[in-house]
Order: structure tokens, then C-alpha cells, then sequence
């Protein structure tokens, strides 16, 4: 049963990419709030980041292709009250600037919002040197840092919104292709708080990113199997709401976790972790399996890796074979 | 203030550092001794300081930062001495459950400390964000920070000194402790620095330069990097001075930058560095 607090559609006509929403609300946010200050490393169109740069170019820096010295100026910036917004790819928002974002950053708690488009394979064509699948691992590692992972352009929109009201340092994970608009711009967002997008008493499907969309076709078709998926959207990585998957683990029994993420230490990494300590069940992963990705349209990568509905719904036949036979 | 009540400051800081780093049977002393005079008069004369009611954003306040961290006995001992938090505060250093950390941290909430450091290279940055904010804020306050000379092989020391003056920073004043030496030896050995004012005036920052241990020296360089306030460029002063300044056996070697001295040695520096003032 789809839950129409969030899902304002199951057809979406229309499709954008998420780091427009993170432009969107980067300037909705600005308007509202004289604090906020944004940083970029060369890449402003990119992330999307016009919008705010043209509005307050006075509190717009351009860095240069320097990340390193950008999460440093952002964490120097909140000293006096701003809340910098960092904005470059994944890849050059954690990997590349780990110890910067751990020392200057997480340690220090600082209230920077580490914002980073292109995550993942969707990014494309440009290959493996930027397609980064362990950031949401390596940022959720950090202590006192929010780790968010938003599936659609209003989303995007709506986490960045939340992510200026919230005090500490974040991590949001967004993307480069446009995929469907489904969720309700006024769907009720909070930061630690998943969203049961359907309900269903035979398989748990945990998403984030672009994986929810796929998560909400594979329930389509697993409905036309006769299986009955609810369907979790953990945009909020850490913390994990523990709760809400909990809740629903223990009326199904089973679980598959979707990801544009490495396998190890992303999402499901930690939903197994609960389920150790708290409902052992049967689990199965749609993630990428210890790989680095390569060159290619996102949709081919996707097929490639394992990681559409497809891949969706032959896990959930998978795990459900595992489960205890209480369907 | 003084040269002479400076000086017998500078001196107790000194004791307060082999003291502290004999206690904890490790620690820096041999950086630390060198910036005693330039962290005692800062912190004694030059900025403008709330001491009393230690907050975050520093409003209205000068703002210190301590790139090269390790060096962190003598911010302790100046931080204690001036007010922040008790001296006796410094008998834990580097010991468990203590606010005064190996490296200066803000997550046990030590005042004076407004972000962690010891990882090298990242204190430029920090400190010209923070003066960013200052002008954003209107502020007339200054922002000072320290770095050491080895420290400046860090790649991210050379994208924010490229940084400040293209965003027209002119709020900050940066010192580089010049005493050439790091852990592995001479500066000029492990990796030569070249000639650094050459270097810094390359990246459009005003140099200076001055003696490291001389009050007067270093109240001339201040004085006229905040002539600078205007130009849309910051200042670094290249600071000359000699690690392990003022006990002898530590003075000019590499050998003490990172080592604690045993009891014997530590009578030895403590006769050397007599005091006015009481130890904690």
C-alpha cells in the first residue's frame, strides 16, 4: 500500500536530477537565512550552485580546484557564526579530503554541510577515477557527523533545507542524472527519521538514493508476483532509525538493502548491524560488490552492477526463500 | 608591558613546558620553547582577549590559531597564564581523562581552543575562514595564526595562501616559527623549503621578517602588518628562531622536537630558566 504522505506519484512524467533540488534549496535556504555562505571548488554549475552564487555573490567563495584548503575555510567560517556549504563531487568531498573533513571538521564539531553531487555510478561516463561508492562508509565512520543520501529532486530540496536548520556537520550525497520526481514536495522530512514509502508484510526492502525509485518499480512487479514489499527510504543514513527498520523487520522477516554504494560499509553494512544485534533475519544486498565501477550511461551501469529493480526483485525472491515461512 | 615582565612571563612558560612534558613523559618541547616569546606576547599584550568567558565564535575578539599543534605545551601553559582555565589545569597534560589533549582539541572543551589541530597544514585554512567571517561580520578584530617551517611542505598551506589574497584577506597576520628544523633533521635536508619570502611574496602575501626571541623586534612586525589592514592582502611574518630556546642542551637540534627529558635533565633545564613566577 503506498503511503501518499510522501509519494506524490507512481508515474512521474517528469525527471531531474537531484543536484538541482540541492540548488534549489541552497538558494530557498539563503533567502531565509543571512548566515549561510557557500564555498565551491570550480565546479558551480555542476553542483548546481548558480542560483545562490548569482543572489549573494557576497557570500559566495570560489575556491578553486583546492578542496582541501575548502573544507578548512568552511571550518574556520563557522568561527563567528556562518554556516558554510561546501559544494564539489563526492569523490573530491571525502576521499579526497578525509583527514581535512576529520580533524578541521568532525573533530572540532564543526557546522559545516558537506554537500557532494555525482555520487556513485550514475555519475557515468567519466569512470571509475570519479565514480565514488565508499563516501557514505567513510563519512558515517566519522563521529558527530549526519550522513543524508536524498532519492529525488524534492527531496534533495527539502534535506537541504533541514540540513541548514540542523546544528553539526553533515554529509549529503546527491547525484548527477535526472531521475523521476515521485515524492511530495511537502512530504514530511526529518533528519533520523525513515519513511515507509509502502507497506507490506512479506519482505523489507531498505533504499536510499536513486535506489528508492528502483525499490518503489521492483514493488510493482513483486505485487504482480504476489508479494507484498514494504518499502523503507533511509535517506538519513546516520543515524539510522533503527526503529522504523526494526518495526518492520519483525512483521516480515526479511530484508534486502538497496545502495549505490559499496557493498561494505555503506547502508547495509549498518542495517545488518542492527539486525545482528537486535532481529536476526535473512538479508540480501543490492550494492556493489567489492568493484570499482567504469565508463558508461548510468542506465547501462546500473544493468552492469546489479543495482535497478531489477536486481531489486531478484533479491527479494532470494531472501524470501530464507526467510521463516510465515507468508 | 614591559620587556622585562614579558620576559619573566616568557621564562615561567618555559618552565611550565619541560615541567609539563617531563609529567607526561612525552610531548614537544623543543618548538614549544621557541614560540614561548611570540605566544607570550600575543597573548600578553598584543590581542584583544576575553579570557574571563571563553566563547566560540570569539566576537569582537583577536582570534589565535595553532597550525603546527604539537607545539601545544606552550599554548597550554599561555592559555592557563592568562586566565583561561586554572594552571594547575596543566599537571594533566597528555594524561587520560585530561582537557589538555597531545594535540589541541575542542572536544573536551578546554577554553581558548577553537579547533583541533596536529595533523599538519590545516590551521591556514581555519584561520582565514574565521577572518572571512570576521569581515563578514563587520568585525575590526584580528586573526593571528602559527605555523611551523617544516609544516609549509604541506601542500594545503600553498592552496590557502593562494586562497586569502584572491578573496582580498587582510584581517590576518600568519607567523611561520623559522627555527629549520622538523622531525627527521634540518628543513634543508629533508625537504628544502627554498627561500620563503620569495615563496610567500610569489603567492601576493606581504612578508616580514624578525627575530623570533626579541620583543621589540616582533612588536615592529606586527605593527606593520597591521599597517596592511586595506591592501587586500594578508601578512606573514617569517620568524626567526631557534628551537628549544632557553634551556641549552635542547637548543638548535632536531633531537628534542618530539622527546621528553628524564628527572636529571629536567633539573637541569629548570635551573636554567629561573623564575619570578610560581609553578604550577
Amino acid at each position: 500500500m503506498v503511503n501518499s504522505r510522501y509519494i506524490e506519484t507512481l508515474t512521474p512524467e517528469v525527471s531531474k536530477d537531484t543536484r538541482s533540488g540541492f540548488g534549489d534549496g541552497l538558494l530557498e535556504a539563503g533567502q531565509t537565512n543571512n548566515d549561510i555562505v557557500a564555498l565551491c571548488a570550480d565546479l558551480t554549475g555542476s553542483l548546481k550552485m548558480g542560483g545562490f552564487r548569482k543572489a549573494f555573490p557576497d557570500r559566495f567563495f570560489q575556491v578553486g580546484i583546492a578542496e582541501a584548503n575548502m573544507m578548512g575555510v568552511a571550518a574556520g567560517m563557522t568561527i563567528g557564526g556562518k554556516i558554510p556549504f561546501t559544494g564539489t563531487f563526492a569523490n573530491f568531498s571525502t576521499g579526497r579530503v578525509y583527514d581535512q573533513i576529520r580533524q578541521s571538521i568532525a573533530y572540532s564539531g564543526k557546522n559545516v554541510k558537506i554537500c557532494a553531487s555525482h555520487a556513485g555510478l550514475t555519475l557515468g561516463e567519466d569512470g571509475a577515477t570519479h565514480q565514488i561508492l565508499e563516501d557514505m562508509g567513510m563519512m558515517a565512520m566519522l563521529p558527530h557527523m549526519t550522513v543524508i543520501c536524498t532519492a529525488d529532486f524534492e527531496q534533495t530540496r527539502q534535506a537541504t533545507l533541514a540540513v541548514a536548520e540542523h546544528e553539526g556537520p553533515v554529509y549529503l550525497r546527491f547525484g548527477r542524472p535526472k531521475v523521476p520526481v515521485f515524492m511530495r514536495s511537502n512530504a514530511p522530512f526529518e533528519i533520523g527519521k525513515a519513511q515507509v514509502l509502502s507497506e507490506g508484510n512479506d519482505v523489507t526492502i531498505v533504499a536510499t538514493g536513486h535506489l528508492v525509485w528502483e525499490a518503489m518499480v521492483a514493488t510493482q512487479e513483486l505485487l504482480n508476483r504476489g508479494i507484498r514489499a514494504e518499502v523503507i527510504n533511509a535517506h538519513t543514513i546516520k543515524p539510522l532509525d533503527g526503529k522504523t527498520i526494526l518495526d518492520s523487520v519483525r512483521r516480515t522477516g526479511c530484508v534486502v538493502v538497496a545502495e549505490e554504494h559499496q557493498r561494505i560499509g555503506g547502508l547495509g553494512a549498518l542495517v545488518g548491524q542492527l539486525l545482528a544485534g537486535h532481529c536476526p533475519a535473512p538479508m540480501r544486498q543490492v550494492a556493489v560488490e567489492d568493484s570499482f565501477g567504469e565508463s558508461g550511461t548510468p542506465a547501462q551501469l546500473m544493468e552492469k552492477y546489479g543495482l535497478n529493480a531489477k536486481a531489486i526483485v531478484a533479491q527479494v525472491e532470494d531472501v524470501m526463500r530464507m526467510a521463516p515461512a510465515t507468508h | 608591558m614591559e620587556n622585562l615582565t614579558l620576559k619573566q612571563l616568557a621564562t615561567q612558560v618555559r618552565r611550565d613546558i619541560v615541567r609539563m612534558v617531563h609529567g607526561a613523559s612525552s610531548g614537544h618541547p623543543g618548538g614549544s620553547l621557541g614560540c614561548a616569546d611570540l605566544l607570550t606576547l600575543l597573548y600578553f599584550e598584543v590581542m584583544d582577549l576575553n579570557p574571563d568567558q571563553f566563547i566560540m565564535d570569539g566576537t569582537d575578539e583577536d582570534l589565535f590559531f595553532l597550525s603546527n599543534g604539537h607545539i601545544s605545551p606552550v599554548w597550554y601553559s599561555v592559555l592557563s597564564r592568562r586566565g583561561y582555565f586554572p594552571v594547575n589545569e596543566l599537571a594533566t597534560f597528555r594524561k587520560l581523562n585530561s582537557r589538555l589533549q597531545g594535540h589541541p582539541a575542542t572536544e573536551e572543551g578546554l577554553p581558548g581552543i577553537r579547533i583541533a589541530s596536529g595533523s599538519l597544514g590545516q590551521g591556514l585554512s581555519a584561520a582565514i575562514g574565521a577572518a572571512q567571517t570576521k569581515s563578514l561580520n563587520g568585525e575590526s578584530a584580528w586573526v593571528f595564526s602559527l605555523h611551523g617551517d617544516g609544516e609549509l611542505q604541506e601542500g594545503q598551506i600553498w592552496e590557502a595562501a593562494m586562497y586569502a589574497p584572491h578573496h582580498g584577506v587582510d584581517n590576518l597576520i600568519s607567523f611561520v616559527d623559522c627555527n629549520g628544523q622538523q622531525i627527521d633533521g634540518a628543513t634543508d635536508d629533508v625537504m628544502n623549503l627554498g627561500d620563503l619570502a620569495d615563496k610567500w611574496s610569489a603567492f601576493n602575501w606581504h612578508v616580514l621578517t624578525c627575530d623570533g626571541h626579541d620583543f621589540d623586534a616582533l612588536r615592529n612586525a606586527i605593527a606593520k602588518a597591521k599597517e596592511n589592514r586595506g591592501t587586500g592582502r594578508p601578512t606573514v611574518v617569517l620568524m626567526k628562531t631557534e628551537m628549544g630556546k632557553g634551556v641549552d642542551f635542547m637548543e638548535g637540534t632536531h633531537e628534542w622536537h618530539g622527546i621528553a627529558p628524564n628527572d636529571e635533565q629536567l633539573e637541569d633545564a629548570l635551573t636554567q630558566l629561573q623564575s619570578s613566577h610560581t609553578d604550577y
